[in-house]
């Protein structure tokens, strides 16, 4: 047998194990927390990163990207020989308008040639469904789209390509590298009944597009080691006379941008969340521990009186915490492992990939094992030394009773009017105001997380509130593949159901001020905007001052440059000026890092008559239909934004997402919560049994002796909801700064019901643990206790 | 004289595992108003669960209890505490003060829910400890300690004080003060008052002493003179 071989002091670790096993419990939970969410969060990154990784090199995802207008065949030969480049891939990529059979609204699809030899090409499509485009009129469908559309090989939709409508035959589905995060032009979120991408056979597109022999977007590999940097330069140098508009790297590829985006913030909730859990569960080993090794304390000198050392005694209870934190770790990485998957299931729906390497290592599950049970062993530390410590004689002798002094409370008036109980209460948590102000932190440290995971939903409110509604007074952006005559305006603005039209004007550029280079459009507005406003994030709405620059705070940070400084804007299109623009204002945004100047400065800075290259409408609601279907009539439209969709969009995706995770980090705090409270008042109720048991004796109520121990509990609690508000606030600002790129600034927006919801949900779990002891209370052996000294 | 208790064939089974522990077996006893009972008795012959049923703290597995007219045991834990809290004074051999409450907070803490205390001041005073109002149990000593637990378990105007070894933990000097106070109290408000001890000196200042063995009382005795507590010594 197991047991016979257990020595006493295993045995007796195993019936303490038992014994406590619902502190265990609840101690084990907390640790549980912050073990599973660190999993998730590792385990997650692992197959986010895998996946991908294995995904780009299995279908050769290019390294260097670059758009041009038209550039001859050949010249691809003079792209390899740049030093660094390992291969090379050219082909055909236009926007176009489509017409899906059952869908009213405007959708636009990216068209992308596929190379005749699609196995040795670049960024290759892996296909799901279906076959390969033979003839002209056959496409192959992003799957995403396809099925939110409900399209399947052998279903037809329309293209204006060129300014023909063309009917497409669907033969297959696939996924590619280049669209795991698919995003169409100007929005925020992936909207898959709006936008998809579409690949074609070359030749047709070639044709349709009057390219033959020709391209207008090329991809690259590089050689092991080559710098993108430097191959970019030489593109950048051999592409200008073509219209080049700047070749990026992988790093800055919108869809690559995202998902890499994603990771780092993993990362950051992987490093964050888990402190709190695991600082919790340290001080919740160090709280029981304690109390059980003063318990213990005759025990403790018998056994040294029978000759064991204090190794073996420290060992003993080290042991213990390590038992308390095997039970964590075990829950933990199961949950870990669960939620890992769940999550990265939920990513796969917004990054689609053809296949999903989660079989997470042994790495991520020994890290967070170690880090908790380090956690644990760190909170023990205090305790087991105390214990190995004691002198045995010292360590026999019961300990000397708590010496309660009078302190300056008794001198309150409202002290003084206070009933016997309240008194006892109040001098319990000033007697060890250390141990009840961790208490507070503990069960404060639920609320924080509460706080910290809901302010999403409120930042994301703030967001969609400035960016979408105070912002945006258009319904619909019309964009073009170039740039339009203004006469373009007018005859949006004569169309019926129009109420008003208003031009735009982006120029793609690269922004240099002294050693630092920033990509970024200008974004040519009228100086007074009607439709679609500047506003900084203060809700104030900026009129473009003639000739100058006014700039997002974000991408004046990013060049260092201040109002007053001449940036110079190397333009990408067209001529190619290099303009001199000094900034002469900035403003505070949450998305993008956009640059604004006047449209007719622009265009005179340009050289260029009245051009623009986008139109905001503001549409009649009941004539949006016909509306709609006279801009799928319009040629050369490259995109159109629809603002009610967007926001539908941005809220949908956000929320079903934000949700899940608020709803995990809500079981996580009430885990906390409880944790907290129940170890408190478990312990106070052990430490104070004859205390309460005298007060029965003298003849108070269960009520009465429930109010002096779970009264402080409460008053604790009380303490501790606004001290966890602020702790979330705190947390939440550290998240916030931790989150920003340079697309979204999480807004601080922490709405006062936010703080009401995590309050009540932290009070409601105090008051689970707080009746389960409570019906321990009722349990209180009123002899037993009297009769014995402790 | 009236009779505050009477008992009749009270016995008390222990179930401690698979073994029954018989404490009492048919206990007879009327405890008369004012008197002064001191119950002697071996460690294990049943006198401290005699002391538990009559004082509310515990229900007896047979015979019957009554406090004046009232079943103590027909009572349920609500109706006993009420007891307790309107009629009872324990004194325990281990004190039992509240470690955060000073001495007169100790006695307040009674006196708050009792229907007719005394002042929790003057209760102090009857034992003796008018000066030390505002000392916590940890700044008291021993037999100081005991005297306040007797001011609290007086300062109610209880009917009956039980009071279990009160004298048990501290040296015969001492716990000559502490039965000074006892005396006093039983002089001085007519309180029927039962004394718990193996200690068979005090039995002389008792008005009548019950010796308690196997769970029976076997014996009864009447003392001829009481003797003073200031007169005892062990």
């Amino acid at each position: 047998m197991v047991g016979a071989s257990l020595s006493p002091l295993n045995r007796k670790l195993l019936r303490d194990l038992w014994r406590l096993r619902a502190q265990v419990l609840a101690i084990a939970l907390v640790m549980a927390s912050g073990v599973g969410l660190m999993c998730m969060s590792l385990t997650s990154i692992e197959a986010l990163g895998n996946t991908a990784e294995a995904y780009y090199d299995r279908y050769r995802f290019a390294q260097v990207f670059a758009r041009v207008e038209r550039a001859p065949e050949h010249l691809a030969e003079r792209i390899r020989l740049i030093p660094g480049v390992e291969s090379v891939s050219t082909r055909v990529v236009r926007s176009a308008v489509l017409d899906v059979r059952g869908f009213e609204e405007p959708v636009i699809g990216q068209l992308v040639s596929l190379p005749p030899d699609a196995a040795t090409a670049l960024n290759r499509v892996a296909l799901t469904r279906g076959r390969m485009p033979v003839a002209g009129n056959e496409c192959v469908l992003a799957e995403p789209f396809a099925e939110a559309h409900g399209l399947v090989p052998g279903s037809t939709l329309r293209a204006i390509m060129n300014g023909h409508w063309q009917e497409l035959t669907v033969v297959g589905l696939g996924l590619s590298p280049e669209y795991v995060y698919t995003i169409g032009p100007g929005a925020l979120m992936p909207d898959d009944r709006r936008f998809g991408v579409i690949w074609l056979d070359e030749k047709a597109m070639q044709a349709a597009y009057d390219l033959d022999g020709a391209f207008n977007d090329v991809s690259l590999t590089l050689l092991h080691g080559a710098s993108p940097d430097g191959v970019i330069a030489r593109i950048d140098q051999l592409l200008a006379r073509y219209g080049g508009v700047g070749a990026i790297a992988r790093k800055d590829q919108i869809s690559n941008w995202f998902l890499m985006n994603e990771i780092e913030q993993l990362k950051s909730l992987a490093s964050i969340l888990p402190t709190v859990f695991l600082a919790v569960a340290a001080f919740l080993t160090n709280m029981v521990l304690s109390r059980l090794i003063a318990v213990e304390r005759s025990e403790i000198g018998l056994l040294k009186a029978f000759g064991y050392a204090n190794r073996s005694i420290a060992w003993h209870y080290v042991k213990l915490v390590l038992g308390i934190g095997v039970v964590g770790i075990v829950i933990g990485c199961a949950l870990g492992w669960w939620l890992g998957l769940t999550n990265t299931r939920l990513y796969a729906e917004f990054y689609r990939f053809p296949f999903l390497l989660y079989s997470p290592g042994a790495g991520p599950f020994v890290l967070a094992s170690v880090a908790s049970l380090a956690a644990g062993l760190i909170g023990a530390l205090g305790a087991v030394r105390q214990g190995a410590t004691l002198p045995p004689a010292e360590a026999m002798r019961p300990p000397a009773p708590p010496l309660f002094r009078r302190t300056g409370l008794a001198r309150w008036r409202l002290f003084r009017a206070m009933d016997q109980p309240s008194r006892i209460l109040l001098r319990q948590i000033g007697r060890w105001p250390a141990r009840s102000f961790t208490t507070s932190v503990g069960i404060g440290m639920a609320v924080a997380v509460l706080v910290s995971s809901m302010m999403w939903m409120d930042a994301i409110d703030r967001i969609a509130d400035v960016y979408f509604l105070q912002a945006q007074g258009q319904d619909v952006t019309v964009g073009f593949a170039e740039p339009r005559s203004r006469q373009v305006l007018r005859e949006l603005a004569r169309l019926d159901g129009v109420i008003s039209a208003e031009p735009l004007r982006v120029v793609p550029a690269r922004l240099r001020f002294g050693p630092r280079e920033e990509r970024q459009a200008l974004q040519g507005v009228p100086a007074h905007q009607e439709l679609q406003h500047v506003f900084d994030a203060a809700g104030h709405a900026l009129d473009m001052p003639p000739g100058g620059l006014v700039i997002s705070t974000m991408l004046a940070q990013m060049l260092a440059v201040k109002v007053g400084d001449v940036v110079s804007a190397q333009v990408l299109e067209g001529r190619r000026p290099l303009l001199q623009i000094p900034v002469v204002a900035t403003f505070e945004t949450y998305i993008g890092s956009p640059a604004y100047i006047d449209i007719d400065a622009l265009n005179r800075l340009m050289r260029e008559q009245d051009s623009v290259t986008a139109v905001q409408l503001r549409l009649d609601a009941s004539r949006r239909l016909e509306l709609f279907r006279k801009l799928k009539e319009t040629p050369r439209i490259s995109f159109i934004t629809l603002k009610d969709a967007a926001v539908r969009t941005f809220h949908d995706t956000l929320a079903r997402t934000l949700l899940i995770y608020v709803s995990f980090f809500v079981v996580f705090a009430c885990t906390l919560a409880f944790g907290v409270t129940y170890n408190s008042a478990r312990i106070a109720l052990s430490e104070r049994g004859r205390e309460l048991a005298t007060l029965r004796v003298l003849g108070f109520t269960r009520a009465e002796i429930s109010y002096i121990l779970l009264g402080e509990v409460g008053l604790l609690t009380f303490v501790a909801l606004p001290l966890g508000c602020l702790m979330g606030y705190v947390i939440a600002s550290i998240m916030v700064s931790s989150f920003t790129t340079e697309l979204f600034r999480i807004p601080l927006a922490i709405q006062a019901s936010t703080y009401a919801i995590a309050m009540l949900i932290g009070l409601g779990a105090t008051l689970a643990s707080a009746l389960l002891v409570r019906r321990r209370v009722d349990r209180l052996d009123l002899i037993a206790v009297l009769k014995t000294r402790e | 004289m009236s009779a505050a208790i009477r008992a009749r064939g009270l016995t008390k089974v222990y179930h401690s595992g698979e073994v029954e522990v018989h404490a009492l077996r048919g206990v007879d006893l009327v405890l008369t108003s004012g008197e002064l009972v001191v119950l002697l008795g071996p460690s294990g012959s049943g006198k401290s669960t005699l002391l538990n049923i009559l004082g509310g703290l515990d229900t007896a597995s047979g015979g019957s209890a009554l406090f004046r007219d009232q079943a103590l045991t027909a009572m349920d834990d609500r109706e006993l505490t009420r007891y307790r809290r309107n009629h009872v004074g324990f004194v325990f051999q281990f004190y039992n003060l509240i470690p955060s409450l000073t001495a007169l907070e100790n006695v307040a803490l009674v006196t708050e829910i009792a229907t007719n205390p005394m002042q929790p001041r003057a209760a102090l005073e009857l034992v003796g400890l008018g000066a030390r109002l505002d000392h916590f149990p940890a700044q008291l000593s021993g037999g100081e300690q005991q005297r306040v637990a007797i001011a609290r378990a007086i300062a109610k105007r209880p009917d009956i004080l039980l009071c279990d070894e009160p004298t048990g933990a501290l040296d015969s000097a001492t716990g000559v003060l502490v039965l000074e106070a006892i005396e006093r109290i039983h002089a001085e408000l007519g309180t029927t008052t039962v004394l718990i001890t193996h200690n068979a000196v005090i039995a002389g200042m008792a008005d009548r002493v019950l010796v308690m063995g196997d769970g029976h009382i076997q014996q009864e005795q009447r003392p001829e003179r009481r003797l003073r507590a200031r007169e005892l010594s062990w």
